[in-house]
């Protein structure tokens, strides 16, 4: 420490969140394992005293779906860039949620590569400017809440790095839910993406992140005119399918030990 | 250091200023304006001011700021509050 | 299945069997010719003996499912062919970095691209050594038979274990397809080597004094794993010198065990003239030629296998090159290793490459046509 984060990042924000959720959670500090891929917020994983697994660019959630697969009692948090997620690691992303398998994924959207200087990525909004995009990005983004429940996720909530603590709630229902677990961290990058679109320093980045976000909740008493722009936040959706790594457990008939072993 | 009682609990804030980027986040959304920078730019605390609610410590990105709760009963090693700065 | 009596068995029926004798208990692949029949025995297989089988969605994702598996403490291999090991490069330089035993096996068939998908070939063996980036070690073995394959499958999982190194399994259509007698021993737990279990409290998974076994995830010891270059408890460091000596050090590790890692096998004259240098199926012929020759008419003739084909056994082609005039290097590929032989030769024999590349075996009468110019 200091990491290697800009100052105003919000990557450190949303770690905490996922650290506090984790506390909340009450895992036993060997059963938890964090796997990231490669960029600013996979960075995370070597901060953390856990088990920690930086593995490739777009891989995570394959590295992690083998791990959970030899080891399923552990708690596995899969930290992503959201073009680390969405975009090498997009079949990866999609096969993980079309398994259900417990793993909880959370992505930290700054709408650009970030390491690499501020390219466009598959979650910068049309129109919005990135080193690889000087006149603004011409194709729509995902909407990954959309895309992994199409795929199968039965988890799905968004939260972002101006509401920490509302982001540790979320982290931690998306851990107590057994399944694909996806939390999407809206999270601004000062440096890159917000000096390049002018959006201001990293505190007006944040205030604006806070009033462009209603929770879900509050979004359902309001007409849709009320929520032109607006990201809806909180759990999105939440179903219960069977949870593969169990399933696969039950089927060769082999228990799943409830704490890790030694 | 006037220390504010919660329940059985004591609290200080803690800046760690090693690991302060001085984004100011801490600042703009401390509900009682008790942070400011310092001429390094450095987060600094007005003790008065602080009502020890813990919203700086969500907020900050370096993990600069931590809440430390101390149980009045006795042991006063039991802290709580993020310890990441191990 | 293990048992005594004779079973007549496919080669990547056998490299399954022997991965399981070898205590493996995770296979992650993806479906391509020839080496689906492996991920298909294994899918047959695990499950009853409370292993895990998943089929991933590419090869990329297969190989990463390896190595997460064998971090969390289960020995783990994987099964392709040339399109799915090119895709599987990247990860297995990752494995290479981060010390995460596994091994990988490539049934080769007739590249480059989609070439001929049903055809043998030997021509990934290039790829088999550099086909990932940087300067990194690697182990390559190249079975000749089922019954090779078996036991070659065995020792590459230990071996990796015991180095934690990923091996390359380097089959190809012929061997892989086809079946032959193997006699698999009744007790297969023999052939699981134990890698040490005592692990200090202040565990350091890359100690730089030597090789130190992986404690898996989940026993209360928190290390990093990573691709950056690291410390000695796994967390980035970018400091040059710990990051050539933690280059050199992953290099040791083969040199130190160079008997355990580098296989051969010699047949034929004590004083031979001519010598074949070969590997994989193509022993096959080259074996008919000098049982013919050698057995029979006392020819001065020899056969060197290579069963390791990297680290290149240097000093086994060396010492034969001493006593040989002509070493004939017949190979499926338009001349891979045959270079690796000059390199080390250097002229102390005359080095005749034999190659084919048109999908077929090199036939015994091709590689006895070329020595019969050289013996008379």
């Amino acid at each position: 420490m200091p990491h290697i984060w800009c100052p105003g990042c919000g990557n450190g924000i949303v770690t905490a969140a996922l650290v506090r959720a984790i506390e909340r959670a009450d895992y036993d500090q060997r059963d938890v394992v964090i796997v990231s891929g490669i960029g600013c917020s996979s960075r995370a994983a070597g901060y953390l005293n856990f088990n920690t697994l930086h593995t490739t660019h777009g891989r995570a959630l394959a590295f992690a779906t083998g791990l959970k697969m030899a080891r399923p009692e552990l708690k596995l948090f899969v930290i992503m860039g959201d073009g680390d997620c969405s975009a090498i690691g997009g079949n990866h992303f999609i096969h993980s949620a079309r398994r259900n398998i417990d793993l909880n994924a959370i992505v930290v959207n700054n709408h650009i590569y970030g390491m690499t200087g501020g390219q466009h990525s598959p979650l910068t909004p049309t129109g919005k400017k990135a080193t690889t995009a000087p006149r603004g990005t011409l194709e729509r983004e995902f909407n990954l809440l959309d895309l992994a429940r199409g795929a199968g996720a039965t988890f799905g909530a968004r939260g972002n790095a101006a509401q920490p603590r509302q982001l540790e709630q979320l982290i931690t229902r998306a851990a107590n839910h057994k399944g694909f677990s996806l939390v999407e961290a809206l999270s601004p990058c000062p440096i890159a993406y917000g000096r390049r679109n002018k959006l201001g320093g990293p505190v007006d980045m944040l205030k604006e992140l806070k009033e462009s976000s209603i929770s879900i909740e509050r979004a359902t008493s309001k007409e849709e005119t009320e929520l032109e722009g607006k990201t809806i936040t909180g759990v999105i959706y939440q179903d219960e399918v069977p949870e593969y790594a169990a399933e696969y457990y039950r089927s060769i008939g082999k228990e799943i030990p409830v704490k890790s072993g030694g | 250091m006037a220390q504010v009682n919660k329940g059985d609990y004591t609290a200080d804030l803690f800046i760690k200023e090693e690991w302060c980027k001085g984004c100011g986040i801490c600042v703009a959304f401390c509900p009682r304006e008790a942070l400011f920078l310092d001429e390094k730019s450095k987060a600094q605390k007005t003790v008065e001011k602080c009502t020890k609610c813990g919203i700086c410590e969500t907020f900050c990105p370096d993990f600069a700021i931590s809440l430390i709760k101390r149980r009045l009963s006795g042991n006063a090693g039991d802290e709580t509050g993020l310890d990441a700065r191990k | 299945m293990p048992e005594t009596k004779p079973v007549l068995m496919q080669g990547n029926e056998a490299c399954a069997e022997g991965a399981i004798s070898a205590g493996v208990r995770f296979y992650a692949g993806y479906p391509i010719t020839p080496s689906t029949e492996v991920a298909e025995r294994m899918a047959a297989r695990l499950p009853d003996i409370g292993g895990v089988f998943i089929q991933m969605e590419d090869e990329i994702a297969s190989m990463a499912a390896i190595i997460g598996a064998s971090i969390g403490g289960m020995r783990a291999i994987t099964a392709t062919s040339g399109p799915g090991f090119s895709l599987k490069q990247e990860n297995i330089g990752y494995a290479i970095m981060a010390e995460i035993p596994c091994v990988i096996v490539d049934v080769q068939r007739m590249g480059p691209s989609t070439g001929v998908p049903t055809a043998p070939s030997q021509g990934d063996v290039m790829q088999a050594r550099w086909g990932t980036h940087g300067d990194h070690p690697i182990i390559v073995f190249s079975p000749a038979s089922v019954y090779e394959t078996y036991y070659l499958t065995i020792a590459a999982v230990n071996l990796s274990q015991k180095l934690r190194q990923p091996v390359i399994l380097l089959l190809d259509e012929v061997i892989g397809h086809m079946r032959e007698k193997v006699t698999i021993p009744r007790d297969s737990r023999l052939m699981v080597e134990k890698s040490s279990d005592k692990v200090p409290a202040d565990y350091k998974p890359y100690d730089e004094k030597g090789l130190t076994p992986l404690v898996p995830f989940g026993f209360g010891h928190y290390y990093h794993v990573t691709g950056l270059f690291h410390d000695q408890y796994g967390f980035p460091t970018g400091d040059p010198p710990q990051v050539e000596r933690s280059l050199d050090r992953v290099h040791e590790k083969l040199e130190k065990y160079r008997d355990e890692v580098v296989l051969t096998n010699y047949i034929g004259h004590k004083e031979p003239r001519v010598v074949i240098v070969t590997y994989g199926c193509t022993v096959r012929s080259a074996r008919a030629v000098v049982k013919k020759a050698y057995w029979n008419n006392r020819e001065p003739v020899g056969l060197l296998s290579l069963q390791t084909l990297w680290p290149f056994p240097d000093k086994e082609v060396r010492e034969i090159a001493k006593k040989a005039d002509v070493i004939i290097v017949p190979e499926m590929n338009m001349g891979q290793i045959v270079s690796e032989v000059e390199r080390h030769v250097k002229g102390e024999a005359e080095v005749v490459p034999l190659n084919r590349y048109d999908g077929e075996m090199i036939s015994p009468d091709q590689i006895s046509d070329i020595m019969g110019r050289w013996l008379s």
